[in-house]
């Protein structure tokens, strides 16, 4: 018996006659053989060939891609909501003045709004596929055209959060900014966007957490994330049910612990408001 | 008289959805140098809208507006530079939130007019001293009441040493047990010889503080004159019928 789980069990049951055996003690045999069954299949596959290091090394590709994404997606979901709102609400200033400058911010608005309807209005896999297949079809770095893939999918969705936030803030704070003499620069600067940040964040949050689960397609590209490992894992032993089960218990205590801190975020940031 | 005009408003228009809604429609007058103009008029009749063309939060239609002698509906007038000039302060109070009393004064001195903190601080704290809020510096605007807000309002106007003060229905968001110090803070401040225009309902106040008063409707000046003129001496039928209404 190789099995070291197992072992430790049988030490401590008791050697007994079969028919002398009382209901409770058939109950614990039945439990006994159902754990004896749990820790050879965990055994074939966790234990052997050190397959659990698949899962841990899928799971760091998973949180890899995700964290840079995210990075990507909050610098891309910045610039494109800066334009957007700028054409909002500053187009009409700039439009009287004329000029180049009004030429270049309808036309950077244009790409925008482009770059929205694309990368919303089709399926991440989509994306992730022509990504892979066609735009970088000859590089060979997989995580970081996931991390482009998913960073510009999430990017188009975080602008959308960013524009929303300055558009739910009072158009009186603006008023009261140009007001002072500051420009639009400075009044977005100083007293719009961090406001802004206060209200979308926990939104934000949430929004990184779907991108976390959203990472689950990677393995259509061939990258070794989470969900693929446990899907290796399953194809070398046939055993589908306990590594895809890992897998699905990793990402719950993920979500739930980000969850939980996104939760307390939001009630600091509340507080801080009073 | 002329040399001491201060603001020169000239056949201002300004219209809403190509010419349908007419909110100013042909608007001169004149501000001068330590004047308190008070704008009377209905609700819809432009009062606003004169008042925030002002310093342009609204882009006039058309007419031209002069400040200390530049034409700033120019196109290519310094916009900031002249607002940095114009305090104005809001029915709504609009404090910035998510800084304290003292940031909210200090903030645009320091950052516009290059003041040394400790000297755009100073000077904040002597203004809230003024104001009987000293010790309300370091407070949020969420904790203070509308009468405090307003008040800190108009002096984190004032940190900015401004030439005219514009204030649209600064009492109307008030409490009735609060509008009196606010009303007081904008006495005191016309005593000290500040130039301002103001939008309210406040007959009494505007009556006693005024040197001028200008009755607005229809997107036109109907009448002007001292408050005696206009309270006491009516001339036009519509102000005769907007005075009985809220006298
Ligand atoms: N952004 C806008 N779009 C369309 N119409 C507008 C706009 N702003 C003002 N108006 C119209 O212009 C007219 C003048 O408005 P204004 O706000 O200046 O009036 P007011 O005298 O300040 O009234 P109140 O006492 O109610 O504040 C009104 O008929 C108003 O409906
Ligand atoms: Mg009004």
């Amino acid at each position: 018996m190789n099995n070291w789980l197992y072992t430790i069990l049988a030490q401590a049951a008791v050697p007994a006659e079969e028919a002398s055996l009382s209901f409770f003690q058939k109950i614990g045999q039945w439990f006994l053989l159902q754990w004896q069954d749990f820790c050879d299949v965990f055994y074939l596959n966790f234990i052997r060939d050190n397959k659990w290091k698949w899962l841990v090394e899928g799971l760091g590709n998973t949180l890899v891609i995700t964290f840079f994404a995210v990075l990507l997606g909050i610098a891309i979901g910045i610039v494109v909501a800066a334009v957007r709102s700028t054409y909002d609400k500053n187009g009409e200033s700039i439009k009287r003045q004329g000029g180049i400058q009004w030429f270049l911010l309808r036309f950077f608005n244009g790409v925008c709004n482009l770059y929205l309807t694309l990368f919303r209005g089709t399926p991440i896999v989509v994306q992730l596929l022509i990504m892979y297949f066609v735009v970088f079809a000859s590089s060979s770095n997989d995580t970081v055209i996931a991390i482009l893939a998913f960073g510009i999918n999430s990017g188009a969705y975080v602008a959308e959060i960013f524009r929303g936030g300055i558009l739910s803030i009072d158009n009186g704070q603006f008023e009261a900014g140009r007001a002072l003499g500051f420009n639009y620069v400075q009044t977005m600067a100083y007293i719009i966007t961090p406001q802004m940040f206060k209200t979308v964040l926990p939104t934000l949050c949430n929004e990184f957490i779907v991108l976390l689960k959203e990472t689950s397609v990677a393995g259509y590209v061939g990258i070794m994330d989470l969900t693929k490992a446990g899907d290796l894992i399953r194809g070398r032993t046939f055993s589908a049910l306990m590594p895809l089960l890992a897998v699905a218990m990793i990402y719950l205590i993920l979500v739930i612990v980000l969850t939980k801190l996104v939760g307390l975020l939001e009630r600091r940031l509340r507080k801080s408001e009073r | 008289m002329n040399d001491n005009i201060l603001i020169s408003v000239k056949k201002l228009k300004k219209y809403y959805n190509g010419d349908k809604i007419k909110a100013l429609h042909d608007v001169s007058v004149d501000i001068h140098k330590g004047e308190v103009v008070v704008i009377i008029g209905p609700s819809g009749s432009g009062k606003s809208t004169l008042l925030r063309s002002l310093n342009l939060l609204e882009m006039p239609t058309d007419g031209t507006i002069s400040f200390g002698g530049e034409i700033i509906t120019k196109k290519n007038a310094n916009l900031n530079l002249h607002r940095q000039k114009m305090g104005m302060v809001f029915q709504h109070f609009n404090l910035f939130p998510h800084m304290t009393v003292l940031r909210n004064m200090t903030l645009s001195p320091i950052k516009l007019l290059k003041k040394p903190p400790q000297k755009a601080e100073e000077q904040a704290r002597e203004l809230l001293t003024r104001v009987g809020l000293a010790d309300r510096a370091d407070a949020y605007p969420a904790q203070l009441s509308g009468g405090q807000k307003q008040r800190i309002a108009i002096v984190r106007a004032l940190c900015m040493d401004p030439e005219v003060m514009l204030f649209d229905e600064p009492t109307s968001a008030l409490d009735p047990e609060m509008v009196g110090e606010v009303l007081e803070v904008m006495r005191e401040l016309a005593e000290s010889g500040m130039t301002m225009a103001i939008v309210t309902h406040e007959m009494g106040f505007a009556r006693e503080v005024a040197t001028r008063v200008i009755f607005m409707d229809g997107g036109q000046i109907l009448e002007e004159g001292t408050p005696a003129d206009i309270f006491d001496n009516p001339q036009c039928e519509r102000l005769k019928s907007f005075l009985s209404k809220v006298l």
